[in-house]
This record gives structure tokens, sequence and C-alpha cells, in this order.
């Protein structure tokens, strides 16, 4: 149990600097439940890539597809109510998907430049759709859909305080993470925020992980469509149906992205809003890539931006004591470079360890607009840091013509 | 070269096959709010062919032609710069601040704008350049998000370093550039050539900096040493590899002067008008270039006519307000031309292969 074995040592070093810098925040239940929430979407998109990606297919439209999703859940669900607006994003996505899919399989058209046009074409068709609908609307402005019902919430029973049939279940988390005891009322505190108080539809997303890990590593369509974003000449040879599999990858791709995108205007907000997207699909597509092209790394990559964008939206102090985090890892590192006999790396580690510390001492308080950039640098450190360890599918972005023909 | 008559007719199929799909969707755009498309399309001709509309649609096309021509450097080497928004975003912000501190003779203080502006926007691009040549990065991720953090440094740097405060105004915006940073209208050059006065005319000087730097391009790109290695390396990396052609240097040389000419990008509107950075600052400029550069396919003159072309659809559809149908038709116009052109000329490309390769048969056969 690799993952629980990072996820114990993270929650111990966030416990240490909470004690240090009096942070309550880092280790709260309301952050690790924002952060849910604000990883859900990037979950999503990033799950969307992996099918498109693992079937040899570049999905930068991801971006417009969640926008296209995010529309028809504001719109839809205003209308006929959240759950039928979850469908229509779903359907809405994968519209845009066919397109992308007629595009780069059908016509062979480089799949970036595509994906491109879909994210322009995406968000040009949202706006100009709103502004129709507006004309004689009730609701604020243009660039907005009404509001939406909401999705009611629901904890794990006995842990975090489900409630089921008419029955209410004690919350043992809950009040575990009110002693203030070190580390395990900041263990309890995470685990009762992940877990209690959970819109329907995050428990369905979360459960889209593993299912996605068993759809495309243990069953025959999955090995078929990996086959198609690795080697599709071979198996095109051994009978697959290359062309099939690929929309096949695409149209999933554009569903799930899709039902990011609805997530965000349904349960992470209760309507549509121009600009909601602002970047999640390319974020998601970050998480991807940095996940190494599976499941569980992507699941990583995604908890890793919501939690940095959960804190940055709670609490900019926080943001202060992440520092402390940073220079933690360069240290670390610094330590790996010396035992590998890598002196210039270590050296270079250890001067940025001690400028971070300075800052950390030297800066009262970070201004706002500076901390709403943490999400995007920690997504740039982290390519940064891992980009080189990882292998994406042997064909993925290689147009592919049945025969061989270019 | 041979130049049948089949081959000329395939070159004027693509657009043209385009322009009727991109004419049909918006048509069906319109349509579907129960207004008569022909009365749409005259009446945006009608006003977009005014004078004082062309002026304006030269003036928007001029920022998107630069920007496209920054991403065009980057495709022709076989990258994606998206970041071009944020690098002409801290570009325009910087040569604001900076060019406002010192006055130099009229020509020379505008050269250093432009110097600042390139300089900044190329050092920004260098940090993607760096993340994909030594760490791996793709640059398409990391100029994204390069991006995001262009808008959160620069509203820092303009609301709590930059900003001058103006009695009874609360528009941020740098200190006002001297006189000798000023880039002149074209107007009166345009008046000793018989073109009259327009109400709210008035064509930005820049205008001459964006034709001269497509023919930079264009020769850049076609006639140096410089141009074929980037092209060969955008088109079979492996085979410019082993002919000599080091890809680290190209890629880190294609997004930095990349990211410089983005730099210049956000100056016409700032040099031109208003004559500092403020809140104002158009966004979406290096967003709508890709699509520039896309419908240009990275020609000189492909992305200077896409951009007149964009800038005609955004300028004329204004008038569509009077006849009551919502102008945001012109994204339609230019999302469905984009994406039909892209198939349309991948179409046409594989016809040309295949009729290739009918030839090579034929003359293998005797």
């Amino acid at each position: 149990m690799k993952i629980l074995r990072y996820a114990t040592m993270l929650i111990f070093v966030l416990a240490s600097i909470r004690v240090l810098t009096g942070v309550s925040n880092l280790t709260s239940a309301g952050t690790a439940s924002a952060a849910l929430l604000l990883s859900i979407p990037i979950v999503l998109a990033a799950l969307g890539g992996l099918f498109s990606e693992r079937a040899g297919v570049v999905n930068i439209g991801l971006e417009g597809m969640m926008i296209m999703g995010a529309w028809a859940g504001g719109f839809i669900g205003a209308k006929h109510g959240p759950w039928l607006g979850l469908m229509a994003a779903l359907i809405f996505g994968s519209v845009g998907a066919l397109v992308h899919a007629v595009a780069t399989v059908g016509f062979g058209v480089d799949h970036v430049v595509s994906g491109v046009a879909i994210n322009i074409i995406a968000a040009g068709l949202a706006r100009y759709l709103s502004t129709i609908l507006y004309q004689g609307g009730s609701w604020p402005g243009p660039s907005q859909s009404p509001d939406v019902d909401a999705i009611s919430l629901n904890g794990l029973p006995v842990l975090s305080g489900g409630h089921y049939f008419g029955w209410k279940s004690p919350d043992l988390l809950g009040s575990l993470a009110q002693n203030n005891w070190f580390f395990i009322s900041d263990f309890a505190s995470v685990l009762r925020g992940l877990t209690g108080d959970l819109s329907y539809v995050t428990m369905v997303a979360i459960a889209f992980v593993p299912l996605a890990f068993f759809i495309l590593w243990r069953t025959t369509f999955g090995l078929r469509l990996r086959s198609a974003g690795e080697a599709p000449i071979a198996a095109e040879s051994l009978g697959v149906n290359v062309y099939a599999m690929k929309y096949a990858g695409v149209l999933i791709s554009g569903g799930l992205a899709g039902l990011g995108g609805g997530f965000l205007a349904i349960v992470a907000a209760n309507h549509y809003q121009e600009n909601q997207v602002s970047g999640r699909g390319y974020i998601g597509l970050a998480a991807l890539i940095f996940g190494n092209y599976r499941p569980g790394g992507l699941l990583a990559g995604a908890g890793l931006f919501g939690f940095a964008d959960a804190l940055q939206l709670r609490d900019s102090s926080a943001i202060r004591a992440l520092i402390l985090f940073v220079v933690l890892i360069l240290i670390f590192t610094a330590f790996k470079g010396f035992k590998s006999g890598n002196q210039i790396k270590a050296l270079v580690s250890l001067v940025s360890a001690a400028f971070s510390l300075w800052i950390f001492f030297t800066v009262e308080e970070l201004p706002g607009q500076l901390v709403t950039m943490t999400p995007y640098i920690a997504t740039i450190l982290v390519m940064a840091l891992a980009s080189q360890r990882l292998r994406m599918p042997a064909a993925d972005g290689v147009p592919y013509r049945r025969g061989g023909m270019r | 070269m041979k130049v049948s008559p089949i081959k000329i007719a395939l070159r004027l199929a693509a657009p043209l096959a385009a322009a009727i799909f991109a004419i049909i969707v918006s048509s069906i755009a319109v349509l579907a709010t129960k207004k008569s498309p022909v009365q749409a399309f005259s009446t945006m001709w009608e006003f977009g062919t005014q004078a004082g509309s062309l002026m304006e649609v030269v003036n928007t096309a001029t920022p998107y032609y630069i920007a496209a021509i920054a991403i065009a450097v980057t495709f022709r080497a076989g990258l994606f710069n998206i970041g071009v928004e944020g690098q002409l975003r801290l570009g325009a912000l910087f040569s604001c601040y900076l060019g406002a501190m010192f006055v130099l003779p009229p020509v020379l203080h505008v050269l250093a704008v432009f110097i600042v502006a390139m300089v900044f926007g190329g050092l920004w691009a260098s940090i993607a350049a760096y993340l994909k040549v030594r760490r791996g990065v793709n640059e398409v991720i990391s100029t994204i998000m390069l991006n995001s953090l262009a808008g959160g440094l620069s509203a820092y740097l303009l609301s709590k370093r930059f900003a001058v405060v103006e009695e009874g105004s609360n528009n941020l915006q740098t200190k006002e550039l001297p006189a000798s940073a000023h880039v002149p209208d074209l107007m009166p050059l345009l008046r000793t050539i018989g073109i009259q006065d327009q109400p709210g005319g008035g064509v930005y000087g820049m205008f001459f900096v964006a034709v001269a730097l497509g023919l930079i391009f264009w020769f850049v790109i076609n006639r140096t040493r410089f141009g074929f290695e980037l092209r060969a390396t955008g088109l079979n990396p492996l085979a410019a590899r082993f002919s000599g052609v080091n890809s680290k240097t190209m890629t880190v040389s294609a997004l930095v002067i990349s990211g410089a000419i983005a730099g210049l990008s956000g100056l016409p509107e700032v040099l031109g008008q208003t004559h500092s950075y403020n809140l104002g600052f158009r966004a979406g400029i290096g967003f709508t270039a890709i699509a520039v550069a896309l419908l240009g396919r990275n020609s000189a003159g492909g992305m200077a006519v896409s951009a007149l072309l964009f800038g005609f659809l955004e300028v004329s559809s204004r008038a569509l307000e009077l006849i009551d149908i919502a102008p945001e038709t012109y994204v339609i116009m230019q999302g469905s031309i984009l994406l039909s052109s892209v198939i349309a000329y991948e179409v046409v490309r594989r016809f040309e292969l295949t009729l290739q390769s009918k030839e090579l048969a034929k003359v293998v056969a005797i």
C-alpha cells in the first residue's frame, strides 16, 4: 500500500507544519472537503483524457468539452432538475467529442489543432447560446444561467455522520477531529472532510477511478482500446477495429469531461457562469500526464491541484505556511543529491531551500493576486519534477490510417 | 513543379468548401433565432465595408496578425506556444511601466519600448523553453499554466506596484507614456492619398510594424538557413537531428523568438491609443491569434488574410444589434470557418497524395 504510506507521511508533515505555524486550516475538515470538491472536475477531465490518450488521440479539446458540459448542466439543469442537467452535460460533452473524433480519426487532422479549434468553438457557442437564451430572462445576466436545485449530501455511516432511511448515524471522525491531538486529530479531520457531507455525484465520480482502471486493464475492450494507442497497425492486423476503438475512447472522453463541466455548474456552484471552467480541462490534462497516464496517478495529480486551490480560496495565510512544505521538499532533494553524488543539484536545492525560508520569515502576508496563482505554480513545479520518468502511449497523437496510408 | 489545372482547382476547393460550410452553419445559427440570414449577411457587409469600419478592421487585425506570427514560429518548428496571451500581457505591462520612466528622442523611445516588450515576452516564454528542454515538460501544458500565472502576476504588479492614482477615476493604470513613446496615427498619411476623415476613425501606426514583421517572417522562414532548420525540425525531427540540427537549440530559439514577437502584439492599442496599461487591457488576443494562425496555415500571406477576415467579422457583426440579432454570431462564424477549413485542407492534402501515387504508379508501370 504505497499510496497509504505516502498519505500518512503527507498528513504527518502537514500536521507538523500546522503545529509550527498555527495555521489550523492546513489539515481542517473544511479544507479537505473543499479540496475534494475542487478536485472532482479535474479528476473527471483527467479520466476523460485517459480514455482518449490511451486510444492514441491527444485531447486538448477537454477544455471545450467541459465548457459545453457546464453550459448544458447549468441551463438544462435549471429547467429540468440537476440529474437531467448532469445527463445533458454528459451528452453535450460527447457531442463536442464527436466533432473531435470525426476530425482526428475520420479526417486525420492534427490532434492539437482540432482540439484547440474545439476549445475556441465551444467557448463561442456557449456565449452565443447564453446571450440568445437571456433575451427576456429573469436571472442576473447574459453570462450565466438560472439557478439549479442542489443535489443532497450524505456521509459514511458511523464514521462521518451520514443519514440513512431517517437514521442519523454518529460522527466518530468528527468527534475525534475536535480533540486537537497531534496527528491523530489531523488524520481524523482530513478523513472526515473526505468522507462526510459528500454529494452523491462526488461518490459516483470517485467510483469512476477504479472503474476506469478495471475497464482499461481488466477487460477485452480495454486491452483493444490501449492497443490502438500503443501499436495501431499491429492491433489492426490482429483484427481490432482501430477506428472504432479510437471513436469509443474519444466519445467516453467527451462524456466524462462534459460531466466534469456539469459538476462545476451543478455541484460546485449552483449555476453556469461564463469562464467557470477557466482552464480546468488543461489542468486535467496536466494531472493525467503527471499521473503517467494511469488512474491512480491522475487522482494524485488532481488531488494536489484541488488541495492547493482549496487552501488559497479558504485561507491565504495557509499558502505562506505551504512555503515551509516546499523547504522540506527541497532539503529532501538536496539530501538525495548528496547521496547520489550530484553535488551541483544538491547545492542548488539547498540554496533554494534557504531562499524559500528567507521568504517565509520576511514576508508577513502574501498579496491576494499572488495567492490565486498557487495551484498553477504547484502544477508547473510538479510537472518539472515528474516529467522525466513518464511514458505516454507509444502512438499517442499520431494520425492513423487503415493500411498505413498517410 | 508541374502546375496542372487539377492542382489549382484543388487549391481553391479547400477554402471554398470551408467558406460554404461556414456560411451554412452560421445561417442555421441565425435561423435558430427566427431571423433572416440573408438580411444578417447583407447588414454585416454594408456596415463592414464603410470606410470607418474598415479602419477599425485593420486596427483589430493588427495585433491578431503579430500574435499569429508569434504562434506560427513555433508551429513551424513542430511546437505550440499557447502562452502568447500571457507573454503579450507582460510585454505590454512592462513596456508601459519602464517606458514611462525615461524620455528619449521620438523614434528611439518607441524602439526602446519595443525592446522592453520583446525582452519580457521572450523571458516569459523562456521559462517554458527551459522546462521543455531540461525537464521534459510539454510546452502546451506549461504555457497554459504560464498564462494563468501572467494574469495573476500582472494584476498584482499593476495594483500594488505600478499603478498611479488618478483623481476621480477608479481605473488602475500605469503612468502615461511621454509623447515621444507614442506611435502616431496613420490618418495624416492617409489624407494625402485622398482618404477622408471618418468619425472615430484612425489607423494605428503599428500597422507598418505588423507588415514588416510579416515580411521578415516570410524571409527568415523561407530564405535563411535558420528558417530551413526550423522547418526541418518541425517536419521531421529525427531527420533534422541526423543532418546536424541541434534540436534543443531549435526548441529554445523558436519559443523565445515566439515570445518576443508575442510581446510586441500587445502594443498597437497601448502605443497608439491608451498610452498606458490599464485594467481594460484587451483580453483574448493570444487565443484568437491561434485560430488566425491555423486558418492562415502559418504562412505570412495566409495569416494576413485570415487576420483581416477575423477582424472584419468582429467589427461588422456589431451592426447585427440594429436588426436584433446577437452580435456574438461572429464567434460562431469564426469557429465554423476554422474547423471546416482545417478539415478541408486535410482532405485536399490526402487527395493530392492519392493523385501523386497514381501518377507514380503510371510512371513505374512503363
